[in-house]
């Protein structure tokens, strides 16, 4: 076994975890500055998207029938962590099954095998074909603290869980889950999911639109509509509310988990007592025997916030910052529209103007007649204004396929969400109620055990 | 030994006590004549109060005194209910009290005192003698001390007692004409009873080892339970921060906000739920104080037994060597060795007359001798029979009052977990409507 995991990205090498957190930043700015050539394109990726805006919305509308677990007609499972050993790494691979009766699948049923990189590569390309759509966040690449071995079982099967609710968020989304990018994740063998790997666009075209993207930020959106200024407010305060119920989730469980190593000592100490004496042995090896199943209970109680409501909050502590990010690249796109704008106003400007004086002087110096140049500049700008023209009005549809895009999937977003955070603290209380429950029925026996023994010595002194 | 403790026992059947009690008081003619104090009296200690005066060394010192309150309990049932009578004393005064109660009846398993400083603290209690929780705890264990103590079928009895709960300003006096101070045994005395012993009384020596334990596991469960309790506290209030992030989470929804709203409120209530629980668990770990400084009072019994015994053995030690030196003088021969035979073989023999002046004096040691044996040894089975009586009985308390103690717990734990369940059924309600 390797001591290093080249884990994923090309970029990562063998980063210490502490700045861990710092990676993963790192990432997110690489998202955050590739812009997908226009969706209008049509790429050969995304075979199954209709082309034109309009249609694009209509597909949105129909989100909500598609959500009934009625039509749900595919359905996805991630299990099976196997490690892999090879002169130069240890890498995990997962099981992928799918199910489904879509007609573009060739059959109904497939099994693969992934690992951490490639459910990295599906979100990156999901990101990247719908910059103003919101992916649903993977678990982190590395651990932070606390892993004594490399794959031990909690993490492996905390992880698992996260890549298992990933892949079924995908699933779900009706836009995500008919892409070719998705299908070849589910069905592809390792080889074929290569090569489909490398057509993806290249480092360095990444590279040019990730300096464009920069541009437009420094440059700043001028007439952001309120809707999505209110988002952006929302998207703070919800972030900051939702990693302090997270803090506080973990501090319980930090709490309740040094509360269960003082409570360990009690029972033995009631048994150790109950070796010294006669008629207290009985009731003092009762209370021994309460506390050991109370504290079995409390585990079972901490294991439920570590394994379920901890690792739901942690992914929209997540999600805050890809809805950011979502927020950021809508306002990229804005930006640019804003600034190709301005400069066909600065066409139609130059054209209306006639600055002569400069122009003049070289027509003369090149034998050409005011008459001709000017002509000849005219022609020129007419050009320049249709070609702006164009790309102006390619960037309007992009700008409102952009903006209608994050509008509906933020809506759609916000109902996951509600549905997730619910159910998460609806199980969590749950559990919580099981497990006074059973504490209750304990005590409530052991009293009952001691008031009918009381009952039965009173009974024999008084005969 | 002036033991007023002998007066009180009587051959005599008592009816005054009830059917339970004589059973207590098992197989044996010594029933305590008498009844308990609090047949005839009610007694408590109803409040505590600050005072600031010149101690012995005048100086500026802040202190409490407690209100010892008592009325007779016939007054009561004439339909109206007089005042009590009631005086202030201190804690010293009460330490006072059991000291001349642990010299006067060594035989007896004396209640113990609450603790003079806290101890076995968790960081939600204060080990401050002035702060109001623990003054207001002491006040409870004072009360049960001379509630015990009016109980017993002896000690109830004593007047010294009786005039430390009537009488303001004489008690101490009293007290001290008994002369009970220089009654006391060192503690260096008892010690070396105890190492050198010969022939305690197994059923002693079997209880003294029970103590050793009793102590050592009640020593351990408080420490262990006052680090859960600390711990538990812990846990539930960090529940409070819940209250307050989704009071604030709520304001920013719109669907969410009503059910996170009142899922909030909840989350409030069970975190304030644990003060009331943990001051239950403190009144639990108070009444395994008591046993644990019981076990300490029981130990002092049969330190005492040793004591006795070992007087007895020297006593009788001193007996056998006084008669052998007696017969050695007598016959003239040496049988041991010693330093005297030793001498007079060295410097030469005595004079007829000095022998017959110490056969003269040996006669008398041994005669004082024999007495003194006699003495000591009916000390020490009159110490034998009441002392393992009241040990039976103090076995019986114990037994029944730990019992209770355990269900009380378990009492207090069911409330907790229907609390709990209550709040979380609540809170899933709410998430429910989230």
């Amino acid at each position: 076994m390797s001591d290093t995991i080249l884990d994923d990205n090309a970029s990562s090498l063998s980063i210490p975890t502490d700045i861990a957190r710092h990676m993963l930043d790192l990432d997110e700015d690489d998202d955050l500055e590739v812009f997908s050539k226009e969706t209008t394109e049509g790429s050969s990726f995304n075979a199954s998207m209709p082309t034109s805006p309009g249609s694009m919305i209509n597909q949105y509308k129909f989100e909500e029938e598609e959500e009934d677990i009625d039509t749900k007609d595919i359905f996805v499972l991630v299990d099976n962590p196997e490690s892999h050993v090879t002169a130069i790494e240890t890498y995990i691979t997962y099981r992928v099954v799918t199910k489904t009766t879509r007609s573009e699948f060739d059959s109904s049923e497939f099994e693969v095998r992934r690992r951490y990189q490639d459910f990295l590569w599906l979100k990156t390309r999901l990101e990247e074909a719908n910059p103003t759509l919101i992916v649903h966040p993977l678990p982190e690449k590395f651990v932070m603290k606390g892993m004594v071995e490399r794959f031990n079982e909690d993490f492996l099967e905390k992880r698992r869980r996260a890549l298992n609710r990933f892949l079924n968020r995908i699933a779900d989304h009706p836009i995500f889950s008919s892409t070719e990018d998705f299908k070849i994740f589910l069905t592809a063998d390792v080889g074929a999911l290569t090569s489909h790997k490398k057509l993806g666009p290249g480092f360095l075209s990444r590279m040019g639109e990730s300096v464009r993207g920069l541009a437009a930020t420094v440059r700043g959106v001028r007439n952001r509509p309120e809707e999505f200024t209110a988002m952006q407010e929302y998207v703070e305060a919800f972030g900051q509310k939702i990693s302090s119920v997270d803090k506080v989730t973990q501090r319980i469980v930090r709490e309740q988990k040094e509360y269960l190593e003082d409570l360990k000592e009690c029972a033995p100490t009631y048994t150790l007592w109950s070796n010294s004496e006669e008629e207290l042995a009985e009731p003092l090896r009762g209370m021994a025997s309460c506390l050991e199943r109370c504290y079995q209970e409390t585990e079972e109680q901490v294991k439920e916030l570590n394994d379920n409501l901890n690792p739901t909050l942690h992914e929209y502590v997540l999600c805050t910052e890809t809805l950011k990010t979502v927020l950021r690249r809508r306002d990229n796109i804005q930006a640019e529209f804003e600034a190709k704008t301005e400069a066909l106003l600065a066409k139609h400007a130059d054209r209306e103007s006639d600055s002569k004086v400069l122009s003049l002087a070289w027509d003369n110096l090149v034998g050409r007649s005011p008459e001709e140049a000017k002509q000849q500049k005219q022609q020129k700008l007419e050009g320049e204004i249709m070609e702006i023209r164009e790309d102006l009005n390619k960037m309007e549809d992009r700008l409102e396929l952009a903006n209608n895009a994050l509008k509906s999937d933020w809506t759609r977003w916000k109902k996951v969400m509600r549905t997730d955070l619910r159910s998460a603290f609806m199980d969590t209380a749950e559990k919580n109620v099981n497990c006074y429950e059973k504490c209750l029925a304990v005590w409530e026996s052991f009293l009952l055990s001691q008031r009918t023994d009381a009952e039965g010595t009173q009974v024999s002194d008084s005969s | 030994m002036a033991d007023s403790g002998s007066e009180d026992i009587a051959v005599i059947g008592n009816t005054d006590l009830t059917p339970s009690e004589s059973e207590n008081n098992l197989k044996n003619t010594m029933v305590e004549k008498g009844t308990n104090l609090l047949k005839r009296m009610e007694i408590n200690v109803a409040e505590a109060e600050k005072r600031t005066g010149k101690n012995a060394v005048n100086m500026q010192e802040t202190y409490t005194v407690y209100l010892v309150e008592t009325r007779a309990v016939d007054a009561t049932s004439e339909g109206t209910t007089p005042v009590p009578d009631s005086l202030w004393r201190r804690y010293s005064e009460f330490e006072l009290l059991r000291n001349y109660l642990l010299v006067t009846y060594p035989f007896l398993v004396v209640p113990p005192l609450p603790e003079k400083r806290a101890e076995f603290v968790w960081h939600k209690l204060s080990a401050d003698n002035m702060d109001p929780d623990f003054v207001e705890r002491r006040r409870v264990g004072l009360e049960n001390f001379l509630l015990r103590v009016a109980l017993h079928p002896v000690l109830s009895n004593d007047k010294i007692f009786y005039s430390f709960l009537t009488e303001e300003n004489g008690w101490k006096e009293n007290a001290f004409e008994t002369g009970f101070q220089a009654m006391a045994d060192s503690r260096l005395k008892a010690l070396n009873a105890t190492f050198r012993v010969k022939n305690a009384d197994k059923r002693f020596a079997d209880m003294k080892h029970y103590g050793d334990e009793l102590q050592s596991v009640i020593s351990q469960l408080l420490r262990v339970r006052a680090r859960a309790a600390d711990r538990l506290y812990g846990v539930y209030k960090v529940h409070a921060n819940y209250g307050r992030v989704f009071s604030e989470w709520s304001a920013i929804e719109k669907e969410m906000g009503d059910g996170l709203q009142s899922a909030g409120h909840h989350m409030d209530a069970y975190a304030a739920s644990v003060d009331d629980i943990l001051e239950e668990e403190e009144h639990y770990a108070d009444q395994l104080k008591e046993y644990l400084f019981y076990a300490d009072a029981l130990r002092a019994v049969c330190r005492k037994h040793e004591l006795t015994q070992y007087e007895l053995e020297m006593a009788a030690q001193d007996l056998t060597s006084k008669k052998q030196q007696q017969e050695e003088l007598a016959t003239g021969t040496v049988r041991t060795f010693s330093l005297k035979g030793m001498t007079s073989k060295l410097f030469g023999q005595e004079t007829p007359e000095q022998r017959e002046a110490k056969l003269k004096m040996l006669e008398t040691q041994i005669e004082e001798g024999e007495e003194l044996v006699k003495e000591r040894n009916t000390e020490c089975e009159e110490f034998v029979k009441s002392a393992w009586v009241d040990i039976e009985r103090f076995k019986e308390q114990k037994d029944h009052d730990l019992r209770e103690a355990l269900i009380s717990y378990a009492i207090m734990q069911i409330s907790m977990c229907k609390k709990g369940i209550q709040v979380w059924n609540n809170a899933k309600e709410c998430f429910s409507k989230m």
